[in-house]
């Protein structure tokens, strides 16, 4: 049961504005149907009241925006969904943004969808799509309206939540919640167990999908490079026309080990792939990998955690106990 | 486009012998930027380095590629040769084709394609090398000394002779260090504090010297040539410049009920003390947990007995702040703790001591003025066990004791039993070992002088339990060569207690940045050839806190890193690397990956204006190296996730190049 609505956002985002606690606000802003919800920043109380949304659909992870926004004059006011106060912190430790210039306001999540999965329950004519008490109500142009358990529906980022709670705010609204046992690595351990040739399979069919459109890129919280190696004609890796077709799991590959560590498991990546390939597993083979190696660890978790990966300790195992394909060599 | 010259060397037959090192000049001729290939018998000799300086003029060559021995024994000899010839020494590449390819190899064939590849990976790099200079830094000619037993008294000593300002910080309320607890010392039986109390006076006396004691360092910032050190100089509640040492007050005091630490407890001294008769400096010191006054209030009489006014109840502690250009550790150690051996009843029986107990018991100054009694009744002991190797050369996967041997128990034990049986002829002395070790000059001599003059029974094997009954120590020991067990009733039992290096050189480690190993002993930055240098640049090693050893060899290492320390303070300027990090400002992040992997605090942060490519402006926080500090280990650049932070003269270009040479 979501436990805060669009008005509680609503007041609390203009009475922060109109009190000057805060010059901006960040939030999602409405579009043509339901699931068309965009990420915006909001000047005023009448933008707020005209195209301020929050929804099901309401998943973009805002602490990425904060690098470019807390570089403008006064303090912005973010809402931070569990998830996004992962990202929050991993970012306050690697100093990518001012805390002071941020107004953080924690709201609770049960769950969010994403137009993919919406549009799997109805693939033609969508035009609404809400959620009535533990129901998900769908209107389509043919068959009017169909009801589906919501929990049942959602994406598998949200069903295997690591973290139903807020890690860091100014201002919780709502009631906070607790980090979940969810089990989020058994599609890992899945992969794991697979033979060398069927995990190769996989990942060629899911891989070779790939446009290089950079949408996972451009969304993940942990990418928030200055120039990106894949930008950046010196790095040997720069974006060009694939002319192999291993090049496209080469840019996964080293994205991955670009952000291990660092990841927050939130999910993003594969939320924005047009090409629904779910990228968040190899990022969740990392942190189950560092889960098993040095203790667990969730990145974000708090504000200036060392990562095992850029810390050492007199006990960390030795290469000969990293595991290769689930099994210790 | 570079123009490369290759000389591959012979090494005589070391390389010749399982490379083909014709073939291996013919094969690199036609790489990219190869202008110039050649081998030769012995590169490294005078003709051959001139065989370089003229193919360089020759040929105007811009870079080189030696193949020969590891570039650990002859890079700084090529360089020198590139500068010669009048071409940046860091645009030499050094092939290991001996050390990494003929010595491993046994087929010729093999052996050479290897120093093909290895030749080939180096002209890729050079094809990238570009000119470095070092950078220069300023030294302060200023030495500080970390621990003020004879190790730092040595170091201090030998560094102020030569005429550099030198501060000893001592954490205890005197120098002196263990050496001042011993009686005898092996192998000469001289005895120690008539060697080592004039070094504690000439330290005191010399001009150059400065003693910092019951001090400890708790800042240490910089790098070679110019740290900065925080010291905390703990309150002694006695004005150190007006005390005379007369000692009226540590007579005088009420409290006398103060265990005495410098006698390893044995006996007591009042609440106000001067450790012994020789401390330097001869001050008293007041111990805040057991003073009336400083507890609450009462009292007051060491004040009122004080001829010179020098109690100062109020004192605080003092932060002192100064620049040193090298600092030499030499913390010490402790024997263990033999909490957890009660095999050997040493918590249950006061009559089971450690060597260093029988040191003070011994010692004329000791708690028993000399006379060798127990400690439990006070009556002369007539049989004496001792047992060595207690807590050292344990299993490594041992629940307790060191792995190492602690090296000096074997000559003390030795020295031990020769004074009992000298002085107590009457008394049986039993010595348990695993092995006798003595190797240092007339050490063996001294040893067998015990078991032939001396008639101590050495017995090859291990005391399994000591159990006290009554009035006697039931030890169970087992005699390997004779095969058979043993029970002796002994009237004291005397554990040569594994050493350990001081706790306060892990915490020390950290503030220096000098590694360690598991053991908590320094490491040297090589164990043969720089025995004496820690890895990081300006800090040296004197004593056992880089590994047990006794008083010559102490000695000696602090000599030997006096001698380091004196070359470097002789340095107006210092020449850096120039294979040193460096960041590329338009690409960092600020994320401080780089600094949190740096093992050397070579990396800090600044807040600077930038002007964007859309003509904003944005404050953005960037990482600085500072080059004197780099060490060109190259954590930073596998950490650094936008890839701006590169390094040196092994750039990720270079690298990829290599890489790809060798793939091809």
């Amino acid at each position: 049961m979501q436990t805060v609505t669009r008005e509680q956002l609503l007041s609390k985002a203009v009475s922060l504005l109109s009190s000057g606690t805060v010059n901006r606000v960040l939030g999602w802003k409405k579009g043509d149907f339901a699931y068309d919800v965009t990420p915006s920043v909001f000047e005023t109380e009448s933008e707020l009241q005209d195209s301020f949304v929050y929804n099901i659909f309401c998943s973009a992870n805002f602490s990425k925006y904060l690098i470019s926004e807390t570089q403008k004059e006064g303090r912005v006011l973010v809402f931070l969904k569990p998830c996004d106060s992962y990202s929050f912190n991993q970012l306050l430790t690697e100093h990518r943004f001012d805390r002071e210039r941020v107004y953080a306001v924690g709201i609770p999540c049960d769950g969010m969808m994403d137009t993919a999965s919406v549009k799997a329950l109805a693939p033609d004519g969508l035009t609404h799509a809400v959620r009535d008490g533990e129901q998900l109500k769908i209107s389509t142009l043919y068959d009017g309206e169909t009801s589906f358990p919501f929990a049942k529906v959602l994406p598998d980022r949200c069903k295997l939540c690591k973290s139903k709670k807020v890690v860091v705010y100014d201002e919780m609204l709502g009631t906070n919640g607790d980090i979940t046992d969810a089990p989020r690595f058994e599609e890992v351990v899945r992969l794991e167990n697979m033979t060398e040739e069927e995990r190769y399979t996989f990942w060629q069919k899911e891989l070779s999908r790939c446009i290089r459109c950079n949408a996972c890129r451009d969304v993940c919280p942990a990418c928030t490079c200055e120039k990106c190696v894949f930008d950046n004609p010196a790095s040997g890796v720069e974006n060009k026309a694939i002319d192999d077709p291993f090049e496209e799991k080469l840019f996964h590959i080293i994205r991955a080990f670009h952000v291990a560590g660092r990841c927050t498991d939130c999910g993003e990546c594969s939320r924005v792939c047009p090409q629904s390939i779910p990228l968040h597993l190899l990022n969740r083979k990392f942190i189950y990998d560092i889960d098993r190696n040095y203790g667990e660890y969730i990145a974000g978790a708090e504000e200036g955690l060392r990562a095992p990966l850029v810390d050492y300790h007199t006990d960390d195992p030795e290469t000969d106990a990293v595991m290769e394909g689930g099994q210790k060599q | 486009m570079q123009r490369i010259g290759v000389f591959v060397c012979w090494c005589g037959s070391n390389i010749a012998a399982t490379v083909d090192v014709q073939r291996v000049a013919d094969a690199v001729r036609s790489e990219p930027g190869v202008v110039f290939s050649v081998d030769y018998q012995y590169m490294c000799s005078q003709a051959g380095q001139s065989m370089i300086v003229d193919a360089v003029k020759e040929h105007q060559l811009t870079g080189l590629v030696i193949c020969s021995c590891s570039p650990r024994m002859h890079e700084s000899t090529f360089r020198k040769t590139a500068q010669l010839a009048g071409i940046n020494p860091y645009m030499v590449e050094i092939a290991n084709i001996r050390e990494q390819c003929s010595w491993v190899h046994k087929d010729i064939f093999i052996g050479t394609q290897k120093a093909i590849t290895l030749a080939k990976a180096a002209i890729a790099k050079v094809n990238l090398n570009t000119p470095l200079t070092s950078g220069e830094s300023k030294v302060t000619k200023r030495a500080l000394v970390i621990g003020g037993g004879i190790a730092g008294i040595q170091s201090a000593l030998d560094i102020a002779d030569a005429g550099f300002p030198v501060d000893l910080v001592e954490k205890e309320a005197t120098i002196g260090g263990k050496m001042a607890q011993l009686d005898k010392t092996f192998p000469t039986l001289d005895c120690a504090a008539c060697i080592l109390t004039p070094k504690m006076v000439d330290v005191a006396q010399h001009e150059n010297i400065r003693i910092i004691s019951h001090a400890q360092v708790e800042e240490v910032g910089g790098f070679v040539g110019n740290f900065h050190v925080k010291i905390r100089k703990k309150a002694r509640f006695v004005d150190e410049s007006i005390c005379t040492g007369c000692g009226l007050c540590t007579e005088k005091c009420p409290q006398k009920k103060v265990p005495n630490a410098f006698n390893l407890n044995m006996d007591h001294h009042r609440a106000i003390y001067i450790p012994f008769a020789q401390a330097v400096p001869k001050v008293a010191i007041i111990d805040p947990d057991y003073c009336s006054m400083l507890k609450n209030g009462k009292c007051g009489v060491c004040a009122k007995v004080c001829s010179v006014g020098a109690i100062d109840y109020q004192q605080k502690d003092e932060i002192i702040e100064e620049d040193y250009g090298a600092i030499v550790t030499a913390t010490g150690y402790n024997p263990i703790s033999l909490e957890k051996y009660d095999e050997y009843a040493y918590s249950l029986s006061k009559d089971v001591i450690t060597s260093l107990e029988f040191e003070r018991l011994t010692n004329a100054a000791g708690p028993t003025q000399g006379h060798l009694i127990r400690p439990s009744d006070g009556k002369q002991p007539h049989t004496i066990v001792f047992v060595q190797c207690v807590g050292s050369r344990c299993a490594a996967n041992a629940e307790k004791g060191k792995e190492y041997c602690s090296k000096i128990c074997c000559m003390y034990t030795a020295k031990h039993a020769m004074l009992v049986r000298d002085k107590y002829p009457d008394t049986e002395v039993y010595v348990f070992y695993i092995d006798v070790r003595t190797p240092g000059k007339s050490f063996d001599e001294f040893y067998r002088r015990a078991v032939e003059e001396y008639g101590v029974h050495y017995i090859k094997g291990m005391v399994g339990k000591v159990i006290p009954e009554g009035n006697t120590l039931k030890v169970q020991a087992s005699d390997l060569l004779m095969n058979k067990q043993l029970h002796i009733d002994a009237d004291l039992v005397v554990l040569a207690a594994a050493i350990e290096p001081d706790r306060s050189a892990r915490p020390l480690a950290t503030m220096l940045t000098a590694s360690m190993d598991t053991n908590d002993f320094f490491t040297e930055a090589h164990p043969k050839l720089r025995p004496v240098e820690s890895p990081t640049a300006g800090i040296f090693l004197s004593g056992t806190c880089q590994g047990p050893k006794d008083i010559p060899e102490t000695v000696s290492q602090a000599s030997a890193a006096a001698a380091k320390v004196i070359g470097l303070l002789c340095k107006n300027t210092l020449k850096g690397n120039p294979c040193v990090a460096v960041s590329d400002e338009m690409m960092c992040n600020g994320c401080s990956s780089c600094a949190n992997v740096c093992p050397y605090g070579a990396i800090t942060y600044e807040s600077k204006e930038f002007r964007m490519p859309d003509r904003t402006t944005r404050m953005r926080r960037v990482a600085k190296v500072n080059p004197a500090v780099c060490q060109g280990c190259g954590c930073c650049t596998v950490a650094c996730p936008s890839g701006a932070m590169d390094l040196d003269g092994f750039k990720n270009q270079q690298i990829m190049a290599e890489v790809d040479a060798i793939c091809k």
